[in-house]
């Protein structure tokens, strides 16, 4: 690995990666059973100069904004390099948004130029308004686009390209690196600003414990705008000479033979596709036949009794190969990432002498905060502060828990045009994370809950109570409002959290099947991942401030009184 | 057997109401199905394979980023017939 401690921004290191592992592979690409590239990072190097000088030749100079909105692809990183060989601001945002949601961050970052896929330019292009409110954007680059396509203005991203070598545009370590955008309420963005020095401090931090070397490949299935993927699933890998592996789907029967087929050593994964992995592998332990499976449990056992203190990959692989072939042989640890998981699922991988690294983390505070260091390894909590995280409990109530606050060099240099917001988040260089939880003897952070009225899904997608409202607007109530029912009634834990629908009946009004229908209509209109679940019905006026604003701690308060059991009603 | 993009949708709707097991005839072309079915993106891969297959075709997951109802899929479907 690179000694970090020698450069100042992400452009320098990754150059000098380029020279010090030029012959080692650096990038696979593969859709489905086809491989489409495969790059040393010699290759990698000279596909970015192209673009890169290109970009210099156009115009594109350091401190100016370029977004990347792309499905993991070898050209999402070819062109993260050449904007940071450029001097330029990285702004990865997530392909899976809208057009409009797209345009509007767009043009909230600043961004002059884009860089994105055919698929995703047909529907931007589509949605004229949001474009036309851009006026920072000056060239888009499209990626794959069929020969006779109509691009609406844009370029080829195959055809950018210039021949000779570009200036390398150097950056300090404090100036802006990237943009990475984290959801709000109201569907406000909040535009994270993050420094190069960010970037590379969490780069030191985490690979002292899940180090990467020449040889090593990293399977790249979160998207890489998501801060975990960008640091494990490029800059980490890149400066110690790994490879990362880029799939063009995402259909698990495919990802399934990527781990045999490439030899993956690492993958990060949200829980939902964790929870799926573990649902496909008990299935196919209950199809053993009873003797086999009496042998097996036993195996599991003998593993759990040896890798109690620390995981021995060795070892596990050797007493259970059906299990290990399976995640190609050299799987060294699982990454999850984007919410919580449960304890059961984490002992079931580590039983099985699959290590998950599970930890606590917020792109506020350039990703991971704590993290499970497998010393030993510890299902029921988040980890342990990484090295140079400052983590401390504020306002602890009798049981130790109170809210989480983080100083690191990682935390970010605060939210792009909210200077109020940065103002009540970052407060004395401590960020508050908005989380709670407390410390145990051994130093292990256990989260507790939250201190704001949010829920984050399975699918690691963070949801706002207030947002679902609009979906239950109109019904025949006298008012409602929606809760995550944890932030009324804590349960000390971030798992499985769900939304209960609080209503407060006319007077006189019978809560009847008829209206009972029509809430379940509104709420199956929703995302399944954005419905309620539960159903609580008041007797009294909800507390209101004189503009007739809903004073939500209050009625939290309120409700908090009563008993969860009972209140709340399945809907 | 060439088929028209009616043809197709129809084709579409019935592979996705037997595969979730939803009553024949409840969803429509213009449906989001996401809502309509509650599925997740996992459950929607699942169900792009499913098609892939009774078409013959290939469904690139990157193709169909921003497609949610089952009409544009259809679309998607018949452009690659």
């Amino acid at each position: 690995m690179l000694d970090l401690s020698q450069y100042s921004s992400i452009g320098a290191a990754l150059r000098e990666a380029m020279q010090a592992f030029a012959g080692e592979v650096c990038l696979i690409e593969a859709d489905r059973e086809r491989e489409n590239h495969r790059l040393t990072y010699r290759e990698f190097a000279e596909r970015a100069a192209a673009l890169a000088k290109a970009l210099q030749d156009g115009g594109f100079g350091a401190g100016e904004r370029a977004s990347i909105i792309m499905t993991n692809q070898s050209k999402w990183l070819i062109s993260a390099y050449a904007i940071f060989n450029c001097g330029g601001v990285l702004v990865p945002l997530d392909y899976k948004l809208t057009a409009e949601q797209q345009w509007g961050l767009l043009r909230h970052s600043g961004a002059a130029m884009l860089i994105t896929e055919y698929a995703i330019w047909r529907q931007l292009a589509a949605a004229a308004e949001g474009r036309a409110a851009c006026g920072d954007l000056r060239l888009v680059l499209v990626t794959e686009t069929p020969a006779k396509a109509e691009l609406a203005g844009a370029l080829r991203w195959e055809e950018y390209r210039a021949d000779g070598t570009p200036a390398f545009v150097g950056r300090e370590r404090g100036d802006l690196a990237s943009i990475v955008y984290s959801s709000g309420t109201g569907g406000q963005p909040k535009g994270c600003m993050m420094t190069h020095e960010n970037y590379l401090e969490q780069c030191v931090a985490l690979t002292s414990l899940y180090p990467f070397w020449p040889g090593v490949r990293y399977l790249s299935i979160l998207p890489t705008n998501h801060a975990i993927d960008f640091m494990v699933g490029f800059f980490g890998p890149f400066v110690c000479g790994a490879a990362v592996v880029h799939l063009r789907t995402l259909r698990p029967e495919f990802v399934r033979e990527a781990f045999a087929k490439y030899k993956i050593t690492y993958v990060s994964l949200v829980p939902l596709v964790l929870k799926n992995l573990q649902k496909g592998l008990l299935a196919r332990f209950a199809e053993l036949s009873g003797g086999k499976r009496r042998v097996f449990d036993l195996l599991v056992e003998v593993n759990k009794w040896l890798t109690k203190r620390r995981p021995r990959p060795g070892l596990s692989r050797r007493l259970l190969p059906q299990v290990h072939s399976a995640f190609g042989g050299e799987l060294l640890t699982i990454i999850v990432g984007g919410a919580f998981t449960e304890p059961q699922t984490l002992q079931f991988f580590y039983d099985l002498g699959i290590p998950v690294a599970n930890g606590y983390g917020l792109t506020e505070a350039g990703t991971a905060i704590t993290v499970n260091d497998l010393k030993p390894f510890r299902a029921d909590t988040v980890g342990k502060p990484l090295p140079g995280m400052e983590v401390r409990i504020v306002n602890a109530d009798s049981a130790g828990i109170g809210e989480v606050h983080v100083r690191s060099k990682t935390v970010m240099a605060g939210y792009l045009n909210e200077p109020e917001l940065t103002a009540n988040t970052i407060v004395d260089g401590w960020l508050r994370t908005g989380d709670l939880g407390h410390f145990d003897a051994q130093g292990h952070l256990h989260l507790a809950g939250r201190k704001k009225n949010m829920i984050v899904t399975e699918e690691g997608k963070n949801i706002y109570p207030e947002d679902i409202e609009g979906a239950f607007e109109s019904l025949p109530v006298k008012e409602l409002c929606v809760f995550a029912a944890d932030y009324i009634w804590p349960r000390g834990s971030m798992v499985g959290e769900q939304l209960v629908l609080v209503v407060h009946l006319e007077a006189g009004q019978n809560f009847t099947d008829e209206l009972r229908q029509q809430m379940v209509e509104r709420n199956n209109r929703l995302l399944n991942y954005k419905r309620v679940h539960g159903l609580v019905l008041v007797a009294e006026d909800f507390p209101r401030n004189a503009s007739q604003k809903v004073l939500r701690e209050k009625l939290r308060e309120q409700l908090a009184t009563l008993e969860r059991a009972s209140a709340v009603q399945p809907l | 057997m060439t088929r028209t993009l009616e043809q197709t949708t129809q084709e579409v709707l019935e592979l996705a109401a037997n595969h979730f097991k939803v009553a024949p005839g409840t969803l429509a072309p213009g449906d989001d199905f996401f809502r309509k079915l509650g599925i997740n993106s996992l459950q929607a891969l699942e169900l792009l394979s499913r098609l892939e297959n009774h078409f013959s075709i290939e469904l690139p997951d990157y193709e169909m980023q921003g497609v949610s109802d089952f009409q544009t899929l259809a679309e998607r479907i018949q452009s690659r017939l």
